[in-house]
């Protein structure tokens, strides 16, 4: 018997308790945010819209190595390697078909040059399929993204117009073939 | 056998192999660089350690090379021991303190031995704390691209260059680190077998240029098993495409052809699949039409008219037969000259119906003596001069066998037999670029076959006996004689290249001759095209008997061009009276762009289809891709297809070949001779656990990208009903179940060429399903009569009789048509003896005009020291240069300045 009444009491104690805390939200500071017309907060490492980024001298970072075409879980990254009259390898065409997207970061993550990012912004919504299918024109910025100072052909890669064999990073002089000494 | 215990393990090995050769046959990694199954082991690189046990209670064992142990019975080795793990992680951290970081612009990543054998001991951190030593490149011409930074230093590509392939300016320089691999200075690489070098080369150093143009990873590509159209020999190639263009040739191995070797026409003669001006429209007067419509048309046209149909040597055996049905037996051409055709029967007759059997392509390099009369191999049959450099080079593997040295310890080999070479016997009539191995005889091309018919009279005195020889000449034709008698298994190779029917003959009376002194002798001869012996086999009249055409008739030409075979005048007059002329070729030829109708015929990378080798061995090739993926309106479809549609829409029927199977069968039916080419492949029902074959490997990417642009709604990907295998990824592409046709070599872990180890019996030895191709043409030794020996060769004064002169670059004709193969092209010339030119007061490199009695040619006069007076060669395949062979010139004239 006294326990039944515990247990009404209890009961209604309760319900008046979510009563209260249900009413008091009216009183605090709203968690919806008021999108398109508040921007939403991204923090620097949000994995959205990809680019293609330039390197420090303003040079296009991509090699067209195909590392972040293949390793695309969605294979909706494809792209074909030409040389610049310097030496330097870039993508012809680079093309990521945003509609077979997930923004999981892979291309990112097995880019070899920095040249691939994902930036914070998703706000990538169209009215056409087809419209999301994005050429280098629409990928490639004119910054270098999240790392300002790497450049890949300063470290290492092939000798370009500018930087002869022996001038990447840890590399030595050419040796001299004709050379005598031992 | 031996038995031998691998960490535990018991296995039965061959005994004659070495440690490594033995691990790698029973499918273990075990990493190595400078080891080649082809080059056998010097044990340079160190990489391949293991270790060895003194027996089963040994605990402590000691490090060997296993490159350079022999299998011992009852041995007691460890891969996976932990010392022997450190010591090749330490060996491969070695080798990369100076390998730059330049993978992602390498164009070796991803095909790549020393990634690979990097990954598979685990090295992936760089310790060394020094500066990398850095080499100056060097160009070496249109094919192969060089970047000294990324060398390991194995010493593969001299050993391939100049001890297997012969070549002389490639070489090693400098001492401990600073070797450098490369030539005296910057300039082509002079061996017709310089490609191989991008696949023996174990890191990026030698790379293939032509795939460096339009560049993609090796497992973006799509491949299907293929053979080498650009000569009779029949390689078997992996060509790959991307974006519906061809971009790499690969060498695919088969054990009983080209093993891990092609030619550099073969490896980089693939761009006229890629030129813009093929035709890829049906056209009707310059019109492009509909399939339909153009069916419609063309049956309207044809009805009720005599139709006559010229083939090609050039095509596969499906389209010719496919053409052969459609216009009927007596209608059919094989598109081949009187003479050419005469030559192709004799060869065709000796091969049937010679005593001796045809070489395979790896048998040749197992003879002791080889015999070459009348034929420039390198030029005309490239992989046939390389495998019987190697024949010759079987002396050192003998001589060292006597001392109880194996095969396969390279350098103790070349030590031991200081050069030492098995006879070989090259009877041209200029030099060759096997001089170097032979002995030689330079003559006009009578001569030569009067040396042959002399020296089968040396073999067997019942042959026919020439008058009239020099007593020098009389000399060596009896060494030659003796040398083949003492031979174990002497070659003869002979062929048609210089148009001579005496040089066959010859060759079929030395042939007689050595069976009838029991030896154990081969044949091998060499015929023009890739097709040649398949349509000798198919049968039909010669083009000359077809062309009396009148105004009444329909023509259909099959991908064959007639300017290239006759004079432009006769050619002009019988096509001139053609109401209609049906045209199929995949090149805007001469003959095309004449045609009423085009056609547009599919090249070897876009159709399927059986091709004769001139060791009559049918194989088949595979479509590598499907044009109409990148390109939908594209009409480009195979020969065979077209004309049976043709056939069927003619005769009202509804078309019963739509599948590859098919046409083969119908062909393999109609043709006894052919029968086996039912067998050169799997057919198109051919699955591994239920599924098709994978054209792509795994990690094909870019798939909802590479086609987004024509239309982000992904069509579904064309299926290939002809043959067994899928335009996809998905389908089985591993190792373990058997299989003959493999389109790519990859296994798990082995990215590079070296996959091949994977899918062979033994490292180096045949395919382990069996290599590809079926052999259609056992000699019945019928054959018993000598031909009789032909008159001496006269030299006419006051005029010159063309020889044709063939070249590696340009005399075939797609080959011609790849831009890459121009600058290696030689320009319109002419070689005379210096006698002659003397005589006439001509100069080295003159601007001269011949003159014949139809036409006239400004050519460069170039000399030669060994050509016969009254001779003249003429380049074969060179525009502006007639292809006949025995064309008279009357009179050669120095132009005006």
């Amino acid at each position: 018997m006294i326990r039944s009444i515990i247990h009404i009491l209890h009961g209604t104690y309760t319900q008046l308790r979510s009563l209260v805390m249900v009413f008091s939200h009216a009183f605090r500071k709203r968690d919806t945010l008021q999108y398109p017309e508040e921007a939403v907060y991204l923090p620097p490492r949000y994995r959205g819209r990809i680019v293609l980024t330039r390197d420090p001298d303003g040079q296009e970072r991509c090699v067209a190595c195909n590392l972040c075409a293949v390793a695309c879980p969605a294979s909706c990254i494809s792209l074909q390697k030409t040389e610049a009259e310097d030496g330097r390898w870039y993508p012809e065409f680079f093309r990521i078909n945003f509609s077979r997207c997930i923004f999981c970061g892979m291309c990112e993550e097995a880019c070899p040059t920095t040249a691939i990012q994902l930036t914070p912004d998703f706000e990538m919504a169209d009215f056409r399929r087809q419209d999301l299918v994005y050429e280098k024109e629409d990928l490639l910025i004119s910054g270098p993204g999240k790392y300002p100072e790497y450049n890949f052909y300063r470290v290492s890669g092939l000798s370009i117009t500018g930087k002869p064999k022996g001038a990447a990073q840890n590399e030595a002089a050419p040796i001299n073939v004709k050379g005598l000494l031992p | 056998m031996a038995t031998i215990h691998i960490d535990g393990k018991t296995y039965e090995v061959d005994g004659s192999d070495n440690l490594l050769q033995a691990c790698l046959s029973l499918g273990l990694d075990v990493p190595y660089f400078c080891w080649h199954p082809s080059l056998g082991s010097v044990g340079s690189c160190r990489q391949c350690a293991v270790t060895q046990y003194n027996d089963e209670n040994d605990k402590r064992g000691r490090l060997v090379m296993s490159c350079m142990a022999p299998v011992q019975d009852n041995m007691w080795i460890s891969v996976e021991d932990e010392e022997a793990k450190k010591f090749r992680a330490s060996v491969v951290e070695w080798l990369m303190t100076n390998h730059p970081h330049d993978c992602p612009v390498c164009e070796e990543g991803g095909h790549c031995h020393l990634q690979d054998m990097t990954v598979m001991t685990g090295h992936n951190k760089r310790r060394y704390r020094f500066t990398k030593r850095t080499h100056q490149n060097q160009e070496l011409g249109p094919f192969v691209a060089h970047e000294m930074n990324r060398c390991i230093a194995c010493y593969r590509c001299v050993r391939y260059y100049k001890d297997y392939a012969g070549g002389t300016d490639l070489g090693v320089y400098g001492a401990h680190d600073n070797v450098y691999f490369g030539r005296v200075e910057d300039g082509v690489l002079e061996s017709e077998f310089s490609g191989n070098l991008t696949e023996v080369c174990p890191t990026g150093v030698f790379t293939d240029k032509t795939h460096s143009e339009r560049y993609n990873r090796k497992w973006d590509m799509q491949f299907a098993p293929s053979i080498c159209h650009g000569c009779s020999t029949g390689c078997n190639i992996s060509p790959g495409e991307r974006y519906g263009e061809l971009r790499r040739i690969e060498n695919r191995f088969n054990g009983e052809v080209n093993q891990y070797f092609l030619c550099d026409r073969g490896r980089f003669g693939y761009g006229y699949v890629n030129r813009t001006d093929r035709p890829r429209q049906v056209l009707l007067d310059g019109q492009a039409l509909s399939i339909d419509t153009a069916f419609a048309r063309l049956s309207d046209r044809l009805k009720a008219r005599r139709l006559v149909g010229i083939g090609s040597p050039r095509a596969s055996l499906e389209s010719n037969h496919a053409l052969k049905e459609l216009v009927g037996a007596e209608n059919f051409s094989t598109g081949l000259t009187q003479s050419e055709q005469e030559l192709l029967e004799l060869t065709l007759d000796i091969l049937q119906n010679g005593p001796l059997p045809t070489s395979t392509l790896r048998d040749v390099e197992a003879h002791d003596a080889v015999f070459v009369l009348g034929e420039d191999l390198t030029q005309t049959a490239p992989r046939i001069a390389l495998a019987v450099r190697q024949a010759a080079k079987g002396k050192a593997t003998e001589i060292a066998a006597g001392m109880k040295i194996q095969d396969w310890h390279a350098l103790a080999v070349k030590n031991v037999a200081q050069n030492a070479l098995y006879p070989v016997f090259i009877a041209s009539t200029q030099e060759t670029r096997l001089d170097d191995v032979a002995d030689t005889l330079h003559a006009a091309p009578a001569d030569l076959a009067r040396f042959g018919f002399a020296v089968a009279h040396f073999i067997d005195n019942t042959a026919p006996v020439v008058t009239g020889l020099s007593n020098e000449v009389l000399a060596q034709a009896q060494s030659l004689a003796l040398s083949l008698l003492a031979a174990r298994r002497p070659l003869l190779v002979a062929g048609s290249s210089l148009g001579s029917r005496a040089i066959l003959e010859a060759a079929a009376n030395i042939a007689k001759a050595l069976k009838n002194r029991e030896k154990a002798a081969s044949i091998s001869l060499v015929v023009p095209e890739a097709n040649s012996l398949g349509l000798a086999l198919l049968g039909g009249k010669p083009l000359e008997s077809v062309l009396d055409l009148s105004t009444a008739d329909a023509l259909f030409v099959l991908e064959n061009d007639l300017y290239r075979r006759l004079d432009a005048q006769r050619v002009d007059e019988a096509l001139s009276k053609v109401s209609t002329l049906v045209v199929l070729d995949h090149q805007q030829t001469e003959t095309l762009k004449k045609a009423q109708f085009v056609l547009p015929a599919a090249t070897f990378a876009e159709a399927d289809g059986t091709l004769v080798s001139q060791e009559g061995r049918a194989q088949r090739f595979f479509q590598v891709f499907d044009p109409t993926f990148y390109k939908p309106g594209d009409q480009v479809r195979e020969s065979w297809r077209w004309l049976h549609g043709l056939s069927s829409a003619l005769k009202g029927q509804a078309i019963d070949w739509t599948l590859l199977d098919h046409a083969t069968e119908a062909c393999a039916a109609a043709v006894p001779a052919l029968a086996g080419i039912r067998d050169a492949a799997p057919k198109a029902s051919f699955r591994i656990k239920g599924l098709k074959l994978a054209r792509e490997p795994l990690r094909y990417s870019g798939r909802t990208a590479m086609r987004a642009k024509i239309n982000v709604h992904e069509p579904r990907i064309p299926q290939d009903q002809d043959t067994a295998f899928a335009f996809s990824m998905e389908g089985y592409s591993g190792t373990q179940e058997l299989r003959q046709q493999i389109p790519f070599a990859w296994a798990p872990g082995w990215n590079s060429p070296s996959a091949w180890n994977k899918f062979q019996d033994e490292v180096g030895g045949h395919l382990r399903a069996g290599d590809p191709g079926v052999r259609l043409i056992e000699p019945s030794g019928a054959d018993s009569h000598w031909f009789s020996v032909c008159a001496a060769y006269q030299p006419e004064a006051g005029r010159f009789i063309s020889v044709p002169v063939h070249h590696i670059f340009g005399s075939g004709e797609m080959s011609a048509l790849t831009p890459v193969m121009q600058s290696r092209i030689p320009a319109p010339y002419a070689v005379v003896s210096s006698e002659d030119a003397e005589r006439l007061g001509l100069k080295d490199g003159a601007q001269v005009q011949l003159r014949s009695d139809t036409q006239s040619l400004t050519v460069t006069l170039n000399l030669s020291t060994q050509l016969q007076p009254g001779l003249i060669g003429l380049p074969v395949g060179i525009s502006a240069i007639p292809v006949k062979a025995g064309l008279v010139i009357d009179a050669i004239e120095e132009c005006v300045q």
